[in-house]
């Protein structure tokens, strides 16, 4: 039933069918064997997994439009990091007089810093249910205005590359001003716990990776709807000729005002999941830089194939925890050198090789 | 000649010493009467009371050297022979320093640098020092010698001090000094208790273009914390507000001045960032962004000139332009042929490669010259400022680095333009396929294209090591303000960079003074984003069809 | 054809997957005390970081030459977090879950350290943090062995007060936390203190600032009232160097208006061109140009272990020299490397410094230090110009700033909680 949503496409149904056990089995086994067994998922390794999902999502979302609307967006960290803050700041009011100053209203950050009263862009983030909907809406509203802005007039290529980096650019900035009331460089830290249960304990972890698991397959197959329907192939259209896309009657800056809003949703989706795992949300993730490995993520797994975005984050951040302990030295030469080696001789990124491979045993 | 110090001797020196430490203390309490070179051997006692008694004491002598000795006290020119304990003057000679008796004059010769050690001073010291020097200069036959020392008596006036000056005044010729003595004194009579004299004052005060010459007038209008006036004269008062009115009338046209030469000169600064990347990115399509790491190597080469020509350090920096053009340009041209030369009509992917390679050169850095910042000596004709008045200096990095950013850019047109290299480079770019019909080799023009853009960057790697810090991290901070005056003035367009970097410049040190550095910042970046929707194509958009792709 | 992509898909993945798992909860047979050493050896702040890491490789290897702890040898288990905060985390989780470290050296800035904060606590971990920061925090797993507000910033603003007489302050400052908390408490005590607020200026840029054209002139403004200035310097790291040129150039030298900083160390300054520096100030609690025999071993100890006698030692590696020490000392008084234990033992400990006197382990987390000031002088060393008799109590909470007045940290019994308010006699914000 799942696997007919998605047609016939096998490597996608064989992702989805990994993703599906990944998210099933490491809670599982973490909840249900005890440390020492076999089977058993060191709350590290949940958290890990946990964190690579969101990437996963977060390079989803940067294929969808890079890949299939032909926008790269060297600012989709920007989306990101709105909806990590958005979640971060509902964790923040959670913890209510537990801060080391006892304040019930004011995070720790604000009393030390001798602000009187919450800001009132504050306000309403105690509930959990408008979070939600601003961890959606922020960055809905943020792509908005600027794909508005941006795409009506025709603002293509590298120009666009380089704006949307110019505006990460500007809110690492701005987020980093302690005026700003968003806690400065140290960004929000010390979240206690989410809807009432403690963000320490394994169960809240595992139930947190099973989510991030879930609306990863969520959105993996919406996108995969989506690109399906006429909306889709108009946007693969416009990627491919966007001036004919346009002779021909279509509005193009409307189908790419809106694959970039769903876009941002699903990158201020992957940062919500992403704070409560890592604890900590600051204003380096609007950095230019984390904005960059994101493209590179989808690269190495392979633009413009959904799946292939999430081997991609995947593979990259896991040989990114590896090296980094194994080679602390070195490691960098070794990144550097697979982006290198992938961008020339796997134009498809690692997807691209692996059909390539299927491909010659097909021939045969 | 060379001694040879056997330990009995030393010994014995040691033991002579300590007598003639405790007879000089004896003997300074008995009475003042030291020789001139007992005095000046006392400067090297470790507490700094007594150091300071002994500064005081030399200056009260009636010899010729004492001022130089002073100098070289303040300059960190003395120096204690370690084992003999004579004061010295000493000289850097290559590795070695030539040394001299403090007191006579007398040349010893060359000493290794670990042989002799500085005579420590503290602020309170130097600045003591330099009072006192600029005391007995005051009678100088050099006028702008005389005109130095006003202004350091001027810094922290005293009663003592005072007096000189005034009496200085009475006989001084010259119109400069005349003009710092009037202003010290001016300052002064503020503070008497007759009216007309400070009248008088304020009368003169209106015609200096001084900094404290506001600030004391500002204070005599200005209200306490109750709300009434400090001053209760308001005739003074009056006075004072019409003096201050007029002086700052003359104020707003240097204040003008001033932010412009700001704005200038981050301006340069931002041009010479990405006036390598308005090449490899404007007229190649390279999305580099190894582009700020070219910078590096440029300014790392800088660093290993130094190394090099360790004694001369204005002429390394001049050799270091061409040998950072060279490194980064001969790094660029393996770039592109090792790795861009694959990628080409597929200007996106260039952008991941040119990642991995900023990634690899940062680490190689760091693995070689180590992640620490490297020290980059700054020769003596690039720092002081060009003082015009006391409103407005330019300082003389800055204004050189201005001068070197219009040279390069002239440069860059002129290869761009007159040579044959830059006809190809502008027929490939515009027409690919075509240039390659017409027989011009584009594989050699690529590397040559991608080449020069580095080495420019290269160069700018230079002059930024004289402003900023020589560190792996060093391109980083540059590659996004360079994209971004790229993409303001017009891909492909030089002349578009250069105003793009300069007006980008001065926006940010108009806005700095009202908005803060950070938000001046940031509303450039919000500037240049809504800008581009205005003109997509930048400021000065290229024209023709190879813009539409 | 699918059946072949299925088969080994789907093998090698489960088979990853087990492989994980099997790594992530094998015990190995414990021969060794491991040794977490959780610096960043890339990104920004691998130009601080990375001389840390090689300090604790040298104690490390030092201590093993003389037998190691409780009969076994110490083994450095060494990470990269990449300058990157959240990877701070999940590297420290790495240390403690699957390295199984006993202790873990490390952070910087203080982001990493909140970063890693609820980690250390959840594991019940041990972190020696060796940089001076803005106090406010005492946890229960984290030792302090950098100087906290009071051991830096309060002693440097008496001996400009009353030593140099200076009247008229700049507060000059990169904006992120440790400046901010600085500044609100020297503000707060400058005020204490009868300064007027027409004679306080705060400025803030952003980190890695280079161009301070502006703001340099308006110091020099602010400077020119007739009244003695100071420029009191929480700038960080890379900014420093323009910072500092440009004050040269513009012709204002130590003796108008000194800076004294909190942050530029030998280290810092090896990096720098140091003519324009020289008469200004920095206030620390180790200066490598003191002259002790603890410390010339140590330089020596140092220039040996890096084969290169030009390296400078500063501040953060006497702070780690302290608490590694003291962690043995801890280990050896505990008679094992059991967190709880080590963490009781803590407490009370005496270690000399390098520069003279015993630095002791405080209830609150928190050591007892010299405070020195030196004046920069060309070779890049400092000239001691003024220290603390006796040693400084560090203080986690400061009594300048109204909130933090009423809030003590003491981890012994009764109280035995690092934010015990005195008035509520409540213990807030503790996460075990």
């Amino acid at each position: 039933m799942l696997l007919k949503l998605l047609g016939n496409d096998q490597e996608s149904r064989f992702v989805l069918l990994m993703l599906l056990a990944v998210t099933l089995i490491i809670p599982l086994c973490n909840l249900i064997f005890s440390a020492g067994s076999a089977f058993y998922f060191s709350a590290y390794t949940v958290s890990l997994i946990g964190k690579y999902l969101t990437f996963a999502l977060l390079a989803l979302s940067l294929d969808l439009v890079w890949g299939y609307c032909g926008i790269l967006v060297l600012g989709q960290g920007a989306f990101f990091a709105l909806g990590g803050y958005a979640m971060g700041m509902y964790l923040m009011r959670q913890i209510g007089d537990r801060g080391v100053y006892g304040n019930p209203d004011l995070p720790d950050f604000m009393v030390f810093l001798d602000w009187k009263e919450l800001p009132w862009y504050w306000s309403g983030f105690e509930s959990f249910p408008f979070a939600l909907l601003m961890v959606m809406v922020a960055p809905a509203i943020l792509a908005f205005v600027f794909g508005w802005l941006t795409f009506r007039s025709r603002v293509t290529g590298v120009y666009f590359s380089i704006i949307s980096q110019a505006l990460t650019y500007a809110l690492l900035l701005s987020f980093f001003r302690n005026e700003m009331g968003f806690g400065g460089n140290n960004g929000l830290t010390d979240f206690k716990d989410i809807i009432g249960f403690s963000l320490q304990s394994d169960t809240v972890r595992a139930l947190l990776l099973m989510g991030s698991g879930m609306i990863l397959i969520a959105a993996f197959m919406v996108c995969q709807w989506m690109i399906k329907t006429r909306l889709g192939r108009v946007v693969t259209a416009i990627r491919d000729h966007e001036s004919r896309v346009r002779f021909l009657g279509y509005r193009v800056e409307m189908f790419k005002l809106w694959i970039f809003v769903f876009s941002a949703i699903l990158a201020g989706l992957a940062g919500a999941l992403y704070v409560p795992q890592v604890g900590i949300i600051n204003p380096s993730e609007f950095s230019p830089l984390i904005s960059l490995e994101i493209v590179v993520w989808v690269a190495v797994g392979g633009r413009g194939s959904l799946y292939g975005a999430i081997i991609g984050a995947v593979l990259v951040n896991y040989s990114k925890t590896v090296l980094t302990g194994l080679f602390p030295e070195v490691w960098l030469f070794t990144l550097g050198a697979v982006f290198i080696l992938v961008t020339i001789y796997m134009p498809d990124g690692l997807v691209g090789l692996w059909k390539r491979k299927i491909g010659g045993f097909k021939d045969e | 000649m060379k001694y040879r110090v056997t330990y009995p001797v030393k010994f014995v020196v040691l033991v002579l010493m300590l007598f003639s430490f405790i007879g000089t203390s004896i003997a300074q309490e008995e009475a003042t009467e030291l020789t001139f070179s007992a005095t000046v051997s006392r400067l090297k006692v470790r507490a700094l009371t007594a150091k300071g008694k002994a500064i005081e004491q030399l200056a009260k002598f009636q010899n010729s050297r004492k001022i130089l000795i002073l100098q070289a006290l303040v300059d960190g020119d003395l120096f204690e022979v370690r084992d003999s304990g004579q004061i010295v003057i000493a000289e850097s000679k290559e590795d070695k320093y030539s040394i001299v008796l403090a007191d006579n004059g007398n040349g010893i010769g060359l000493v290794e640098s670990s042989a002799i050690k500085k005579i420590k001073l503290n602020n309170r010291l130097r600045s003591k020092i330099r009072s006192l020097v600029a005391t007995l200069q005051l009678n100088s036959a050099a006028a702008e010698v005389r005109l130095q020392a006003v202004k350091t008596l001027g810094k922290s006036i005293n009663q003592q001090s005072l007096f000189t000056l005034k009496k200085r005044a009475e006989i001084e010729k010259d119109d400069d000094v005349l003009d710092a003595l009037g202003l010290v004194i001016a300052l002064d009579n503020l503070n008497s208790t007759d009216r007309l004299i400070r009248l008088k004052g304020i009368e003169t005060l209106k015609q200096k273009t001084s900094l404290k010459a506001v600030n004391r007038l500002q204070a005599i209008i200005d209200k306490n914390n109750e709300g009434q006036f400090i001053e209760p004269d308001a005739e003074i008062r009056k006075q004072a507000n019409s003096a201050l009115v007029k002086i700052q009338a003359r104020l707003q046209v240097y204040a003008v001045a001033e932010t412009v030469f700001f704005g200038l000169s981050l301006g340069a600064v931002l041009v010479l960032a990405a006036i390598g990347l308005a090449i490899t990115f404007g007229v190649m399509g390279v999305i580099n962004m190894a582009h700020g790491e070219m910078m590096m190597l440029g300014a790392y080469t800088t660093y290993v000139m130094q190394l090099l020509l360790p004694h001369h350090i204005g002429l390394s920096l001049i050799l270091s332009i061409p040998a950072a053009f060279m490194v980064s340009g001969i790094v660029g041209i393996g770039i592109e042929r090792g790795i861009i030369r694959h990628l080409y009509g597929r200007p996106l992917e260039t952008l991941l490669a040119t990642f991995g390679v900023s990634l690899v050169l940062q680490q190689a850095v760091r693995s070689i010259f180590s992640p620490l910042n490297r020290s980059v000596i700054t020769p003596d004709w690039m720092s002081g400022s060009w003082q015009i008045n006391d409103f407005l200096s330019l300082t003389w990095n800055r204004l050189y680095i201005l001068v070197f950013c219009l040279l390069v850019f002239a440069f860059l047109l002129q290869i761009l333009r007159r040579t044959r290299l830059g006809l190809e480079v502008r027929a490939v770019s515009q027409n690919r396929n075509m240039a390659k019909a017409m027989g011009i080799p584009t594989d050699r023009v690529d590397a040559m294209t991608f080449g020069l853009g580095s080495g420019i960057a290269g160069v700018a790697g230079v002059a930024l090591s004289q402003i900023t810090n020589v560190g792996p991290n060093l391109g980083q901070a540059y590659i996004v303000d360079s994209f971004m005056v790229v993409v303001f003035g017009g891909v492909g367009n030089l002349w578009g960079t250069l105003v793009a970097g300069f007006s980008l410049g001065i926006a940010n040190k108009v806005l700095e003074p009202y908005a803060g550095a950070v938000l001046a910042k940031i509303l450039v970046l919000v500037f240049i984003i809504l800008f581009i929707q205005k003109r997509p194509r930048g400021l000065f958009p290229q024209k023709g069809r190879a813009a539409e792709s | 054809m699918k059946k072949f992509l299925y088969k080994t898909g789907l093998s090698t993945v489960l088979s990853a997957l087990v492989l994980m798992a099997g790594t992530s909860s094998a015990v190995r047979a414990e021969d060794t005390i491991k040794v977490g050493i959780l610096h960043s050896l890339s990104g920004t702040m691998a130009i601080s970081e990375t001389t840390l890491k090689d300090t604790m490789l040298m104690l490390i290897a030092e201590q093993n030459k003389k037998g190691g702890l409780l009969g076994k040898k110490l083994e450095p288990v060494v990470v990269d977090p990449a300058s990157n905060w959240p990877l701070f985390a999940e590297k420290a989780r790495e240390l403690i879950t699957k390295e199984k470290v006993a202790s873990i050296f490390g952070c910087w800035t203080s982001v990493s350290r909140k970063s890693v904060l609820p980690v250390i606590e959840e594991l019940n971990g041990i972190l020696f943090y060796p940089v001076q920061y803005e106090g406010e925090e005492s946890s229960k797993n984290v030792f302090y062995t950098g100087a906290a507000p009071n051991q830096q910033a309060i002693p440097a603003i008496n001996y400009l007060m009353n030593d140099i007489k200076v009247e008229r302050w700049v507060l000059a400052g990169t904006d992120y936390v440790y400046p901010r908390t600085t500044n609100k408490i020297l503000e707060a005590y400058l005020k204490s203190k009868g300064v007027d607020a027409k004679d306080i200026m705060i400025n803030y840029t952003p980190f890695g600032h280079s161009d301070w054209q502006s703001i340099v002139a308006d110091i020099k403004k602010f400077g020119s009232a007739g009244k003695k200035t100071a420029v009191v310097s929480t700038i960080n790291g890379d900014a420093n160097i323009p910072f500092y040129k440009e004050l040269g150039n513009q012709g204002i030298s130590a003796e108008d208006i000194p800076v004294i900083a909190f942050s530029v160390g030998e280290e810092e300054l090896s990096g720098m061109d140091t003519k324009p520096l020289v008469g200004h100030m920095a206030a620390w609690n180790y200066f490598m140009s003191e002259d002790t025999t603890k410390n010339a071993a140590f330089i020596k100890q140092w220039h040996a272990f890096t084969k290169d006698t030009k390296r400078v030692t500063n501040d953060p590696m006497e702070a780690h020299y302290i608490g590694f020490n003291m962690w043995i000392k801890a280990v050896e008084k505990a008679g094992t490397t059991d967190s709880d234990a080590v963490q009781k033992a803590m407490i009370g400990i005496k270690f000399p410094n390098l520069t003279g006197g015993m630095a002791q382990m405080l209830p609150n987390h928190h050591l007892s230090k010299p405070v020195l000031i030196g004046e920069i002088q060309e070779d890049g060393q400092f000239f001691t110009v003024w220290q603390t008799n006796t040693l400084v109590k560090g203080d986690a909470w400061s009594d300048y700033l109204a909130e933090s007045k009423p809030i003590i940290a003491d981890w012994t019994a009764p109280i035995s909680c690092g934010n015990y308010n005195t008035t509520t006699k409540k213990c807030s914000g503790q996460n075990y």
